[in-house]
């Protein structure tokens, strides 16, 4: 099964092909790129520098969010539109998935963190078991002070994992002290690989109904309930 | 048996995500209609008063795909026997042309098929196509609600813009008036409607601008509109509505249609082609037959409504000829919302 992996959801970009028995080959851009000029291309030289045409692949494996809007939507698009007119199937996995690759072998809980401004993060709660991913809390969208007194709650060791958890190291020791772990710098970045060997094994749905997972409402959607709410009560 | 006559058509999918329209069609020859296929997002947008980007964009993702192949169900046609695929490469919004330049360059890259990225008013331009064959040198009055242009074409695929708005465009004063009369979005057409039934006898400026300029200006009509009102209001008059959109509606219509009949005698157009949404306006059709009517030497073409509006076969019509003569996109063809007609 030849399996292409696309993950633009934040700004690195990272493409990967692979089957039941290996990463064939993988790309990661840890640069901000416009993924909307350079997905399309980078996609096409990784196929061709591994012989391979469009109608060899087998499957479809994107990141589907959360993260950033316009770029979650680059690479869901790609993704359901190469399926949808290659009649083959695609499955969407979670964006956060993809940076938890470092926690296989950890004896703890494993935290992906993408930064959402304003002290909020995107992040959700994971673990290995039998080195196989399972997650532990949902995917969300909140603040960090909040996530952080859920996870001192739980007792566990907590891998944090992704660029961002840079951003609120101070915090997390405040928080967790001995039991926070920071994962160095070669694991801090998505590995397409990682949500491709998640998404081999998935059921895949309706092609397009693939779409991204962005946690949050669109602003203008948020107001608008706010408002009528706001009526409501009045 | 008879003989069998082979004829070479061209098929070219056009694919539109410029605004709140998710929209993909088939066209042969770059003249015919084989499908139109329009996800309108209008209903999701109204309760917000206008366009939302965000909630734009992500409709098209959510449509893409299902809309593409409707055009191809409804055209009949495989993937395969696709000889080119055009796409609104802009003007439009930044987030909703992505997702029709990445579905596009998906689509042409899976099947190696030819990619050409689209100009949107070339496309409405092109919309006339459908109708009728184009004749040069010709003149286009482009009037939409991000667009009032006047364009120039010597021959296909050449574009000079010889007049454009110098502030509003006409379909954002109109959707602006509307917003002060209290109508609902979009306004365009609730003015239209209201103009049929009412008298131009509210006294607006024509805005001119200088001596042989083809460039217009709406910003101060719609101020003076909105002065008329407020002015009436202090000083408990009442002004019809009905009255005044009318007369800003005949400000808009005389402008335009004034500075298109001079530039189609100073270019010597052998066409006057409508088009844009503002091309659905009744009131400026009207006045466009009446001027240009059976009497001229100028033909007159005006697509239908269902043209004018946003829809992907204008895409697939003007993509047509840029694909006949020989312009290819790459696959890091980008969503560019300032393009430039050219
Ligand atoms: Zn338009």
């Amino acid at each position: 099964m030849n399996v292409l992996v696309i993950d633009t959801s934040n700004f690195p970009l990272s493409i990967a092909v692979m089957n039941e028995q290996a990463v064939v080959a993988e790309t990661l851009i840890n640069s901000k790129k416009n993924h909307s000029i350079q997905a399309m291309p980078a996609i096409e030289a990784l196929l061709q520098s591994v012989d391979l045409q469009p109608k060899d692949l087998d499957r479809i494996v994107v990141a589907k969010g959360p993260g950033s809007y316009t770029g979650v939507r680059i690479g869901v698009t790609l993704a359901k539109t190469l399926a949808w007119t290659l009649d083959i199937p695609v499955v969407g996995v979670s964006s956060l998935a993809s940076l938890t690759g470092a926690g296989r072998y950890f004896d703890g809980l494993v935290c992906p963190v993408f930064d959402a401004r304003r002290g909020q993060v995107y992040t959700g709660l994971y673990a290995f078991k039998d080195q196989q991913l399972t997650e532990v809390k949902e995917d969300v969208n909140i603040l960090m002070e909040t996530w952080l007194d859920q996870l001192a709650e739980m007792n566990e060791k907590v891998l944090f994992t992704g660029k961002d958890t840079a951003v609120f190291w101070e915090l997390i020791q405040s928080k967790l002290g001995d039991r926070a772990i920071q994962s160095v710098v070669t694991e801090q970045v998505p590995r397409a690989s990682e949500i491709g060997l998640i998404g081999m094994s998935m059921e895949p749905g309706n092609t397009h109904d693939v779409v991204p997972n962005y946690i949050r409402l669109a602003e203008a959607e948020a107001k608008w309930l706010e408002r009528q709410q706001g009526e409501r009560h009045e | 048996m008879g003989e069998l006559i082979m004829t070479q058509h061209t098929f070219v999918l056009g694919i539109e995500t410029s605004c709140d329209e998710t929209a993909a069609s088939v066209v042969r020859d770059g003249t015919q209609i084989l499908s139109n296929v329009v996800s309108s997002q209008i209903e999701s947008h109204k309760r917000f008063g206008g366009v939302v980007p965000e909630i734009a964009s992500r409709h098209h993702v959510e449509q893409v795909t299902y809309v593409v192949e409707e055009a191809l169900v409804q055209a009949g046609l495989t993937i395969k026997e696709i000889d080119a695929i055009a796409v609104t490469e802009g003007p439009g919004l930044v987030g909703a042309l992505i997702i029709g330049v990445n579905a596009a360059k998906a689509i042409a890259f899976a099947h190696n098929i030819p990619l050409v990225g689209v100009h949107h008013i070339a496309g409405h331009i092109y919309a006339n196509r459908l109708v009728k064959e184009m004749k040069f040198p010709l003149l286009s009055l482009v009037v939409s609600g991000g667009h009032t242009e006047l364009v120039y074409m010597k021959e296909h695929g050449s574009f000079e813009v010889i007049g454009e708005t110098r502030d509003d465009a006409a379909g954002e004063a109109y959707d602006k008036v509307a917003r002060t009369l209290g109508l609902p979005y979009p306004g365009g057409p609730h003015i239209d409607r209201l103009a049929q039934e009412g008298k131009p006898s509210v006294k607006l400026p024509r805005a001119w601008l200088e001596e042989g300029s083809y460039d217009f200006s709406f910003s101060g009509l719609k101020s003076s509109v909105i002065n008329t009102l407020h002015n009436a209001e202090q000083r408990g008059e009442e002004i019809d509505p009905k009255d005044l959109a009318a007369s800003f509606q005949e400000s808009v219509i005389e402008v335009l249609v004034t500075k298109a009949e001079r530039a189609v005698k100073e270019y010597k157009a052998e066409q006057l082609l409508l088009a844009g949404g503002v091309a659905a306006n009744k009131g400026l059709r009207q006045r466009l037959e009446e001027t240009f009517g059976d009497a001229g030497s100028i033909e007159l073409i005006i697509p239908p409504l269902s043209l004018c509006t946003d829809n992907a076969a204008m895409i697939a019509a003007a993509g047509t000829i840029s694909f006949e003569q020989g312009k290819r996109s790459g696959y890091a063809l980008n969503a560019n919302p300032g393009l430039e007609l050219i």
